[in-house]
């Protein structure tokens, strides 16, 4: 017997699939044989760990599915802890370093006004008097201006609602989520000289605003402000830091048409267009609808955006390296501190899945980006 | 005694990785260990962290047929993720100990230390798996994993007959099985 058919019948033989005649004769050869018999324990544990490996693995995969169904069925409370939560949980946190800082501030205060007790002149009843009098006015006028406030957001909101029936979008790129919160990433190119912007997959079409342009490296960032977009709970790809390696093998999704469409090539070159190192040459089809495209490689990274605007006639295709989008990243949260808690993904939650579930995964993140 | 029926339907459920129930034991217990961590200085995703290792914790032990139902499934999960929890802020100095005024606790520390040796388990035969690379690795997976046939593999990895992917798929778990066991001898070496 050579060494193939050995293994095969042990593996047959701890899984029992002999016959009974087989059997009889592999337990013989299995005493006569020590060697054998060492094969078989060996490989009886390896199995057996193998196994409880395979379980595990889909247990775990199937957790975070879980996971993700009941927060968005609302049977579990994921907190991305909004309101009182976050208060509470800050609370938690930081009581100590907020007791002494009241602390502090009480004793600030009441130094304060014990000084100014101290050297004030005393009011006579006229000035009281007056002072009693503005204050009533005030009030008056800042219930006022509540009331008008009100009646103008009303006109605005109905305003809003025409317009965003009379909007007449035409197709621009494509674009994908960086932040849970409905940060998505796209070309400059796509959304330049752009009145308004929305975005569309089979979660709906919603309104979005640029947040960030930078026409030297053809990147944008856009914000969803629509009331009907819900937050998602996490994102499912990372964005690499690292660049892509020459002839990775990669893939992308996004919508040239009216419908996702997704392609798979590699890595071609390290450089862009006329030796650009800020770019890098994939070979994939795509065309202008693919622009701001994610490039994932098979771990489920970013690491590139499709840039399809300068197509040369050869056909090659580019696309922007995906540190750059940290590097945009860095630059908006300069020129603007409430994008402080913008984070990126940094460990993929697909790797290691089959291409079909990761396209599946990836999906519901890839939006169409329209402008007018 | 109705309940505890209940409980021991759900571990059978559970060992059987049947969907649904792990899905009753993830919507009845996630809130409660969430409260647990987020009030003792830990993040959402902390608790879906902690939590979910808490149920595989819980789930291997069914698997294994050891559970005796001496507590409830809810005890059990909020013991070991309070253990868990515990052990990964003292990793981080961030040691404060946990009030729980709202739960009764059972030892776990057996369990866990099953659970670290399964950890220890798991991550061999994933970097064992993963330093085989490809077509390997995929072969292995389709065969020992997804429990396809030998045919099903030939056609889909393109071999000409079964005979031919059962060659290729010999030589991958050779090398695979000498990986594992170099790192799972040196392991275990000790006793």
């Amino acid at each position: 017997m050579t060494d193939i058919k050995i293994l095969d019948a042990v593996e047959r033989y701890i899984r029992g699939e002999m016959n009974p005649d087989e059997r009889v004769q592999f337990e013989a050869l299995r005493k006569s044989n020590t060697e054998i018999d060492q094969l078989v324990v060996e490989h009886t544990l390896f199995l057996q760990q193998m196994n409880s490996f395979g379980k595990r693995k889909s247990f775990k995969s199937s957790l975070n599915d879980i996971h993700e169904n009941l927060a968005g069925q609302g049977k579990i409370e994921t907190m991305k802890m909004t309101g009182k939560a976050k208060v509470a949980y800050m609370w938690k946190r930081y009581k100590r370093v907020t007791a002494i800082a009241a602390s502090i501030a009480g004793i600030t205060a009441m130094a304060i006004s014990a000084m100014v007790w101290a050297v004030a002149p005393k009011a006579n009843s006229d000035y009281e008097k007056l002072v009693g009098d503005i204050k009533d006015d005030i009030k008056n006028i800042k219930v006022e201006n509540a009331q008008q406030k009100n009646a103008i957001n009303k006109v605005v909101n109905t305003l809003n609602d025409e317009k965003r029936a009379a909007i007449i979008y035409k197709s621009g790129g494509t674009g994908f989520v960086i932040d849970a919160k409905g940060y998505i990433v796209t070309n400059y190119h796509v959304i330049e000289n752009a009145n308004n912007i929305a975005v569309q997959n089979n979660r709906g079409e919603f309104i979005a605003k640029v947040v960030h342009a930078d026409k030297s490296k053809d990147l944008a960032i856009l914000k969803i402000v629509d009331d009907n977009f819900k937050p998602y709970t996490s994102i499912p790809y990372s964005i690499s830091k690292t660049s892509a390696r020459l002839a990775e093998s990669i893939f992308t999704l996004g919508y040239p048409k009216n419908d996702i469409v997704y392609g798979q090539g590699y890595l071609s070159s390290l450089t862009g267009y006329n030796g650009d190192t800020l770019s890098c040459q994939i070979q994939i089809a795509a065309n202008q609808g693919n622009s701001g495209s994610p490039i994932l490689n098979k771990n489920g990274e970013v690491v590139g955006i499709l840039n399809a605007r300068q197509k040369s006639t050869e056909g090659f295709t580019f696309a922007i390296q995906g540190k750059y989008i940290y590097k945009a990243l860095e630059d908006l949260k300069k020129s603007d501190t409430s994008y402080l808690k913008l984070k990126l993904n940094s460990k993929s939650q697909i790797s290691g899945m089959e291409r079909m579930e990761q396209v599946n995964k990836v999906e519901d993140y890839i939006y169409r980006v329209k402008v007018n | 005694m109705k309940e505890q029926t209940d409980e021991k339907a759900l571990l059978e459920g559970l060992a059987a990785s049947d969907k649904r129930t792990v899905e009753t034991i993830y919507k009845e217990n996630y809130n409660m260990v969430q409260a647990l961590i987020i009030n003792n200085n830990g993040s959402a995703d902390d608790a879906k962290d902690i939590f979910q290792e808490a149920m595989i914790v819980l789930y291997e032990k069914a698997r294994s047929g050891s559970f005796e139902l001496n507590c409830q499934i809810k005890t059990f999960v909020y013991s070991v993720s309070r253990r868990l929890w515990l052990k990964r802020l003292q990793q981080q100095n961030r040691f404060s100990a946990p009030g729980d005024n709202m739960q009764e606790v059972v030892s776990v520390e057996e369990d866990l230390e099953q659970h670290e040796r399964r950890n220890d388990e798991f991550e061999m035969m994933d970097t064992a798996i993963s330093h085989l690379g490809e077509p390997c690795k995929s072969l292995i997976e389709a065969y020992y994993l997804k429990k396809q046939t030998m045919q099903e593999i030939a056609a889909k990895f393109g071999y000409t007959n079964a005979d031919n992917a059962k060659n290729q798929k010999y030589k991958c778990l050779m090398r695979l099985k000498k990986i594992f066991f170099t790192h799972y001898k040196n392991e275990n070496g000790d006793d």
